[in-house]
Protein backbone atom coordinates (compact mmCIF):
# COMPACT_ATOMS: atom_id res chain seq x y z
CA UNK A 1 0.00 0.00 0.00
CA UNK A 2 2.72 2.25 0.89
CA UNK A 3 4.55 1.50 -1.99
CA UNK A 4 1.95 1.89 -4.08
CA UNK A 5 1.48 5.66 -2.58
CA UNK A 6 4.78 6.49 -3.46
CA UNK A 7 4.54 5.47 -7.12
CA UNK A 8 1.41 7.31 -7.51
CA UNK A 9 2.90 10.71 -5.81
CA UNK A 10 5.89 10.43 -8.40
CA UNK A 11 3.41 9.47 -10.88
CA UNK A 12 1.73 12.83 -10.44
CA UNK A 13 4.92 14.74 -9.95
CA UNK A 14 5.84 14.07 -13.28
CA UNK A 15 2.61 14.59 -15.45
CA UNK A 16 2.27 17.94 -13.50
CA UNK A 17 5.84 18.90 -14.56
CA UNK A 18 5.18 17.76 -18.10
CA UNK A 19 1.87 19.89 -18.33
CA UNK A 20 3.25 22.74 -17.11
CA UNK A 21 6.70 22.84 -18.95
CA UNK A 22 4.92 21.82 -22.12
CA UNK A 23 1.28 23.75 -22.86
CA UNK A 24 2.44 26.62 -20.27
CA UNK A 25 5.61 27.65 -21.39
CA UNK A 26 7.56 29.96 -19.09
CA UNK A 27 8.83 33.65 -20.56
CA UNK A 28 11.44 33.33 -23.26
CA UNK A 29 15.27 32.96 -22.09
CA UNK A 30 16.55 33.22 -25.51
CA UNK A 31 15.08 34.68 -28.64
CA UNK A 32 12.85 31.81 -29.92
CA UNK A 33 11.30 32.03 -33.58
CA UNK A 34 8.37 30.54 -32.21
CA UNK A 35 6.55 28.36 -29.56
CA UNK A 36 6.92 24.70 -30.76
CA UNK A 37 10.44 24.69 -30.71
CA UNK A 38 11.17 26.11 -26.88
CA UNK A 39 8.30 23.03 -26.49
CA UNK A 40 11.29 20.64 -28.10
CA UNK A 41 13.41 22.29 -26.23
CA UNK A 42 11.81 21.35 -23.02
CA UNK A 43 11.16 17.73 -23.84
CA UNK A 44 14.54 17.60 -24.46
CA UNK A 45 14.63 18.86 -20.86
CA UNK A 46 12.19 16.07 -19.00
CA UNK A 47 14.77 13.39 -21.11
CA UNK A 48 17.68 14.76 -19.23
CA UNK A 49 15.28 14.69 -15.80
CA UNK A 50 14.72 10.98 -16.22
CA UNK A 51 18.31 10.25 -16.60
CA UNK A 52 19.59 12.29 -13.97
CA UNK A 53 16.91 9.83 -11.54
CA UNK A 54 18.85 6.60 -12.80
CA UNK A 55 22.02 8.15 -11.78
CA UNK A 56 21.10 9.43 -8.83
CA UNK A 57 19.09 5.88 -7.52
CA UNK A 58 21.40 3.20 -10.01
CA UNK A 59 21.47 0.17 -7.51
CA UNK A 60 24.88 -0.56 -9.94
CA UNK A 61 27.91 1.18 -11.13
CA UNK A 62 26.74 0.32 -14.51
CA UNK A 63 23.61 2.30 -14.50
CA UNK A 64 25.05 5.24 -13.82
CA UNK A 65 27.66 4.61 -16.69
CA UNK A 66 24.61 4.08 -18.74
CA UNK A 67 22.77 7.18 -17.72
CA UNK A 68 25.95 9.11 -18.63
CA UNK A 69 26.62 7.80 -22.27
CA UNK A 70 23.00 8.49 -22.58
CA UNK A 71 22.94 11.95 -21.67
CA UNK A 72 26.24 12.20 -23.64
CA UNK A 73 24.03 11.44 -26.48
CA UNK A 74 21.18 13.86 -25.61
CA UNK A 75 23.28 16.86 -25.80
CA UNK A 76 23.90 16.44 -29.17
CA UNK A 77 20.57 16.54 -29.66
CA UNK A 78 20.20 19.57 -27.55
CA UNK A 79 22.79 21.13 -30.13
CA UNK A 80 20.78 20.75 -33.07
CA UNK A 81 18.02 21.93 -31.39
CA UNK A 82 18.98 25.17 -30.15
CA UNK A 83 20.79 25.61 -34.14
CA UNK A 84 17.74 26.26 -35.76
CA UNK A 85 15.96 29.20 -34.01
CA UNK A 86 19.32 30.94 -33.34
CA UNK A 87 20.45 30.66 -36.84
CA UNK A 88 24.17 30.28 -35.82
CA UNK A 89 26.36 27.74 -37.19
CA UNK A 90 28.72 27.10 -34.34
CA UNK A 91 26.05 24.91 -31.85
CA UNK A 92 26.59 22.08 -34.48
CA UNK A 93 30.34 22.12 -33.64
CA UNK A 94 30.01 21.74 -30.24
CA UNK A 95 27.68 18.91 -31.44
CA UNK A 96 30.33 17.07 -33.00
CA UNK A 97 33.23 18.06 -30.45
CA UNK A 98 30.94 16.15 -27.53
CA UNK A 99 30.02 13.53 -29.29
CA UNK A 100 33.31 12.79 -29.43
CA UNK A 101 34.09 13.66 -25.90
CA UNK A 102 31.48 11.21 -24.47
CA UNK A 103 32.54 8.60 -26.86
CA UNK A 104 36.25 8.21 -25.14
CA UNK A 105 34.59 8.93 -21.73
CA UNK A 106 32.48 6.23 -22.07
CA UNK A 107 35.27 3.92 -23.46
CA UNK A 108 37.36 4.57 -20.47
CA UNK A 109 34.32 3.76 -17.74
CA UNK A 110 34.02 0.65 -19.48
CA UNK A 111 37.15 -0.41 -19.22
CA UNK A 112 37.32 0.59 -15.46
CA UNK A 113 34.24 -1.59 -14.97
CA UNK A 114 35.80 -4.13 -16.74
CA UNK A 115 38.79 -4.29 -13.88
CA UNK A 116 41.64 -4.06 -15.97
CA UNK A 117 44.30 -1.26 -16.83
CA UNK A 118 43.55 1.90 -19.17
CA UNK A 119 46.83 0.64 -21.11
CA UNK A 120 45.80 -2.36 -23.44
CA UNK B 1 7.03 22.77 -47.39
CA UNK B 2 10.59 21.30 -46.87
CA UNK B 3 9.79 22.81 -43.55
CA UNK B 4 6.93 20.55 -42.86
CA UNK B 5 8.74 17.72 -43.68
CA UNK B 6 11.63 19.12 -41.10
CA UNK B 7 9.85 19.37 -38.38
CA UNK B 8 8.16 15.80 -38.77
CA UNK B 9 11.45 14.44 -38.54
CA UNK B 10 12.29 16.57 -35.14
CA UNK B 11 9.08 15.62 -33.91
CA UNK B 12 9.55 12.15 -34.46
CA UNK B 13 13.06 12.39 -33.37
CA UNK B 14 12.05 13.90 -30.04
CA UNK B 15 9.26 11.12 -29.38
CA UNK B 16 12.38 7.93 -29.56
CA UNK B 17 14.44 9.95 -26.95
CA UNK B 18 11.51 10.61 -24.36
CA UNK B 19 10.25 6.51 -24.75
CA UNK B 20 13.93 5.35 -24.52
CA UNK B 21 14.46 7.93 -21.57
CA UNK B 22 11.09 6.34 -19.74
CA UNK B 23 12.71 2.74 -20.62
CA UNK B 24 15.41 4.13 -18.84
CA UNK B 25 13.99 5.00 -15.83
CA UNK B 26 11.31 2.11 -16.22
CA UNK B 27 12.80 -1.01 -16.98
CA UNK B 28 14.12 -3.91 -14.18
CA UNK B 29 17.80 -4.52 -15.28
CA UNK B 30 20.75 -3.32 -16.46
CA UNK B 31 20.66 -4.89 -20.00
CA UNK B 32 17.31 -4.65 -20.10
CA UNK B 33 17.86 -0.71 -19.95
CA UNK B 34 20.76 -0.74 -22.49
CA UNK B 35 18.92 -2.26 -24.95
CA UNK B 36 16.21 -0.05 -24.60
CA UNK B 37 17.52 3.22 -24.10
CA UNK B 38 20.47 3.39 -26.78
CA UNK B 39 18.63 2.40 -29.74
CA UNK B 40 16.13 4.39 -28.91
CA UNK B 41 18.03 7.55 -27.99
CA UNK B 42 20.49 7.08 -31.18
CA UNK B 43 17.76 6.93 -33.88
CA UNK B 44 15.86 9.99 -32.14
CA UNK B 45 19.17 12.04 -32.17
CA UNK B 46 19.91 11.68 -35.73
CA UNK B 47 16.48 11.88 -36.32
CA UNK B 48 17.00 15.61 -34.94
CA UNK B 49 20.13 16.12 -37.00
CA UNK B 50 18.66 15.46 -39.95
CA UNK B 51 15.49 17.68 -39.45
CA UNK B 52 18.52 20.05 -39.19
CA UNK B 53 19.85 18.54 -42.17
CA UNK B 54 16.59 19.59 -44.00
CA UNK B 55 16.28 23.28 -42.24
CA UNK B 56 20.04 24.19 -43.50
CA UNK B 57 20.30 22.59 -47.14
CA UNK B 58 24.09 21.72 -48.44
CA UNK B 59 25.36 24.94 -46.12
CA UNK B 60 27.86 24.33 -44.15
CA UNK B 61 26.28 23.20 -40.78
CA UNK B 62 23.90 21.38 -43.02
CA UNK B 63 27.16 19.06 -43.80
CA UNK B 64 28.52 19.21 -40.04
CA UNK B 65 25.28 17.63 -39.16
CA UNK B 66 25.32 14.75 -41.55
CA UNK B 67 28.78 14.18 -40.47
CA UNK B 68 27.19 14.55 -37.12
CA UNK B 69 24.89 11.98 -37.87
CA UNK B 70 27.42 9.29 -39.27
CA UNK B 71 29.65 10.07 -36.15
CA UNK B 72 26.78 9.30 -33.54
CA UNK B 73 25.48 5.79 -35.69
CA UNK B 74 29.42 4.98 -35.96
CA UNK B 75 30.13 5.10 -31.57
CA UNK B 76 26.89 4.43 -30.01
CA UNK B 77 26.52 1.01 -30.51
CA UNK B 78 30.48 0.27 -29.90
CA UNK B 79 29.88 2.27 -26.38
CA UNK B 80 26.83 -0.07 -25.82
CA UNK B 81 28.50 -2.98 -26.32
CA UNK B 82 31.67 -2.04 -24.50
CA UNK B 83 29.36 -1.02 -21.55
CA UNK B 84 27.62 -4.39 -21.81
CA UNK B 85 30.74 -6.25 -21.92
CA UNK B 86 32.26 -5.09 -19.10
CA UNK B 87 28.93 -5.02 -16.94
CA UNK B 88 28.70 -8.91 -17.90
CA UNK B 89 32.53 -9.36 -16.60
CA UNK B 90 31.73 -7.24 -13.38
CA UNK B 91 29.74 -9.29 -12.12
CA UNK B 92 26.24 -7.71 -12.51
CA UNK B 93 23.42 -10.14 -11.92
CA UNK B 94 20.98 -10.54 -14.51
CA UNK B 95 16.97 -9.91 -13.92
CA UNK B 96 15.47 -12.96 -12.10
CA UNK B 97 13.14 -13.75 -14.73
CA UNK B 98 15.67 -13.68 -17.62
CA UNK B 99 15.49 -16.60 -19.84
CA UNK B 100 19.11 -16.99 -20.82
CA UNK B 101 22.65 -16.65 -20.38
CA UNK B 102 24.51 -17.16 -24.07
CA UNK B 103 27.81 -15.54 -22.90
CA UNK B 104 28.09 -17.31 -19.81
CA UNK B 105 27.67 -20.12 -21.66
CA UNK B 106 30.69 -19.02 -23.51
CA UNK B 107 32.59 -18.85 -21.05
CA UNK B 108 32.54 -21.97 -19.60
CA UNK B 109 32.98 -23.66 -22.63
CA UNK B 110 36.12 -21.84 -23.16
CA UNK B 111 37.79 -22.31 -20.02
Amino acid sequence: MNRRLRWLIGLLIIIALFVGLIFYPPASLLEWQSISLMRFFFILLLCCIFCLYRILRGPTPADRIVSIDILGILIVGFCAVLGIPTGRPWYIDIGIAWALQSFIGTIALAKYLEGKGFEE
Amino acid sequence: MIGIIAYVFIVAGLIFDLFGCLGLVRLPDVYNRLQASTKCVTLGTCSILFGLFLFRGFTDSGIKALLCILFVILTSPVSAHAIARGAHISGVKLWHKSVCDKYEEDKEAKS
